[in-house]
């Protein structure tokens, strides 16, 4: 935020109006729309998110089928012929089913079914979403609770920053799977309920909860320090001075200056969270069934591999592209908004 | 020093008693869910409940069962399992350490020199068509599931190409420890640490990248060129040693990671019956005090390893022993 006058016009001699300087986040958003390749990323998650915003209208106008219910004695249509979509084994002892392959064709099976006779290509939007979902909501909770977190820890420092800071030492010191494992185990079966909450067992709030709150010391540890050097600046000794209150300081001398942080992890949050989802769900212990999202298909197809590889590879393909999407957007938002580099990525 | 090593010690002790703590919490103190009925597994009968609650002292006070699990845990070791009945749960554990040491020993040989190597060329060609390119490939392996990425080598080697040449070797998955054979040893891990290591190899290569980048601007560099040493060694010899630095201290919390818990994901794909397939496989019938077992032991391992990292590069850098 140092160069805010860098951009900004002499003033003229001759009485013409003196160019307004734009303010620092106009110049972030100068610097980050100017960055093509972060455009670039912006337009491919725009089409993703768009794309699985309209899985309803794929599944009922195009595919026609319920990606939900199983389908095992329905029939498509390939090359104009009436066929089953799951096909009698012609390997081994011809006793089990396969289900179809991609066909390639939009309105039937486009990239095959599953074990259940499902629409992979529906099924695969429709986990998008939940993937998409579960991804930002996570990375809101960590932000937002890492900056509070951080804010108060670094502010009022002494006891509340012991006790606030050995909490984030022992979640960050507890292996992100074997925690999310640990309370996944414990919640997902029966769900959870503490006074007149109550988290269903196959809610999606479970897997937004669990890695949400995994992820907090990533963000509040570098946002606490930032505050501690921030509240011995001298603009943050001025306003004790001038008698501001503990919450004016703490709202428009501190909080704005490290928002911008929350910023810059966000998009890189997101990347993890959906990773972490796709693992999660991999191990069935993240979204449950009839839900998809992109790790659940990915284990479905696990058993299909060698037969019908579209299965898994297609949700896998979609995670990639989509994390290196955000990871991408992630690094052109923290150039734009901390061009000095002073966070670094070392996750 | 001695303060520092002190310091540090009274925190991992008080770093391990919480995750105890914690985990402890979760499996037997989450409100809603009877412990009882998840450790002794799907549809048990009232006898296993009862015994259930006797072994494990359900009956008693949150401390007091707290004193029984990490008794034994750690004294008399001899958790059982309930699901698997009375299978002893800490040998198994034992038992399947060395997989996953040696999945996580190999991958990290070919994270560590393949990010090194990828860091110091992007940052000798630094703005040009090559760093743009290693930094690309970098970010594509950050990006990618590493278990579907491991799906992805089964295709290829056990299915797909397995009858042509260049795959032909590869053994069907699974483990073969290294005192029976240690060429079949290094066959069966071979893919298994290649797919590990390639979320690593992106993290590093970026990070030692920016490292070196920064140290090119650093003064001692600018002095150790206007002594007239040539660019390789002024790029080995000063500025890849101090960017080392950063990349050693995330080494050490990335093994530690691994070892507990980390290389789950690719010991499953793999069929590899190490910590983590364990982990998965009590997880696919609620198999409670195994993973209770696993968690905190790689947690411990976590831990520990983390303060060794920290006593380490205490010694390498005098200036971290006074914060």
């Amino acid at each position: 935020m140092s160069d805010v006058f860098a951009d900004q016009a002499p003033v003229h001699a001759t009485g013409e109006p003196a160019i307004v300087g734009a303010g620092p986040w106009a110049l972030a958003w100068r610097r980050l729309v100017r960055n093509r390749v972060a455009m670039v990323m912006v337009v491919v998650l725009a089409l993703i998110v768009g794309l699985c915003l309209a899985a309803p209208l794929y599944a009922h106008h195009v595919a026609r089928t319920d990606p939900f219910q199983s389908h095992l004695d329905a029939t498509t249509v390939v090359n104009g012929k009436k066929v089953p979509v799951m096909q009698a084994s012609t390997s081994g002892l011809g006793l089990g089913v396969t289900p179809i392959g991609p066909t390639w064709d939009p309105r039937h099976y486009f990239l095959g079914a599953d074990d259940q006779g499902r629409d992979v290509a529906a099924r695969l939007l429709y986990g998008g979403r939940n993937s998409l979902l579960i991804g930002a909501a996570a990375a809101l909770i960590t932000c937002i609770l890492a900056t509070i977190i951080g804010l108060v820890a670094g502010f009022f420092g002494g006891v509340v920053d012991g006790v606030l800071s050995r909490f984030l030492d022992v979640i960050w010191a507890f292996p992100v799977y074997l925690l999310a494992i640990s309370l996944s185990t414990v919640l997902i079966a029966k769900g959870f309920s503490i006074g007149p909450f109550r988290l269903e067992s196959g809610s999606l709030f479970l897997p937004i909860a669990i890695i949400g709150v995994v992820y907090i010391p990533y963000v509040a540890r570098p946002i606490r320090g930032e505050v501690l050097s921030l509240r011995r600046r001298e603009f943050v000794e001025a306003a004790i001075g001038l008698g501001a209150s503990t919450w004016r300081i703490l709202w428009s001398d501190i909080l704005r200056n490290v928002v911008t942080t929350a910023i810059v992890f966000f998009p890189l949050m997101v990347a993890i969270d959906m990773l972490t989802e796709a693992a999660l769900s991999f191990l069935s212990i993240g979204v449950q069934e009839p839900n998809a999202s992109w790790g659940t298909i990915i284990l479905d197809g696990q058993g299909l591999l060698y037969t019908r590889p579209a299965v898994a590879l297609a949700p896998g393909i979609a995670i990639a592209l989509t994390v290196l999407a955000l990871n991408v957007l992630g690094d052109g938002i923290r150039d734009a908004l901390d061009p000095r580099a002073k966070l670094r990525r070392t996750d | 020093m001695l303060r520092f090593v002190a310091h540090r010690f009274v925190s991992m002790i008080f770093v391990l008693f919480s995750i105890s703590v914690l985990s402890f919490l979760i499996f037997f103190a989450t409100p809603g869910v009877d412990p009882a009925a998840r450790i002794a597994g799907k549809n048990a009968d009232q006898a296993t409940l009862a015994a259930v609650r006797k072994d494990f002292g359900l009956d008693k006070p949150l401390p007091v069962r707290y004193a029984v699990m990490m008794k034994k845990l750690f004294i008399t070791r001899d958790l059982t399992s309930y699901v698997n009945r009375g299978a002893k749960v800490i040998p198994q554990v034992t038992a399947a350490a060395p997989v996953t040491l040696s999945l996580v020993l190999g991958a990290a040989v070919i994270w560590v020199i393949l990010s090194i190597a990828m860091g110091l060329l992007a940052a000798v060609f630094r703005g040009k068509p090559i760093d743009t390119a290693v930094m690309i490939i970098g970010l594509v392996g950050i990006s990618m599931p590493v278990f579907w990425l491991g799906e992805v080598v089964n295709l290829l080697t056990q299915s797909r190409f397995h009858h042509s040449p260049i795959f032909s070797w590869v053994p069907p998955l699974g483990y073969t420890s290294f005192t029976s054979s240690p060429f079949g040893w290094f066959k069966s891990l071979f893919f298994p640490w290649l797919t590990l290591s390639v979320l690593y190899i992106g993290i590093y290569a970026r990070v030692l990248r920016s490292a070196l980048v920064e140290a090119q601007e650093e003064d001692y560099v600018r002095t150790a060129r206007a002594k007239g040493l040539t660019e390789t060694r002024v790029l080995l010899r000063h500025s890849l040693r101090t960017s080392l630095i950063a990349f050693v201290s995330l080494f050490g919390l990335d093994f530690g990671a691994l070892v507990g818990g980390g290389a789950l994901l690719t010991e499953v794909v793999f069929n590899l019956h190490g910590v983590g397939k364990l982990t998965f496989d009590s997880l696919q019938n609620l198999d409670l005090p195994v993973i209770l077992a696993t968690v905190i032991y790689a947690a411990f391992f976590v831990v520990v390893a983390n303060a060794i990292v920290d006593l380490v590069y205490a010694a390498l850098d005098p200036r971290v022993r006074r914060a």
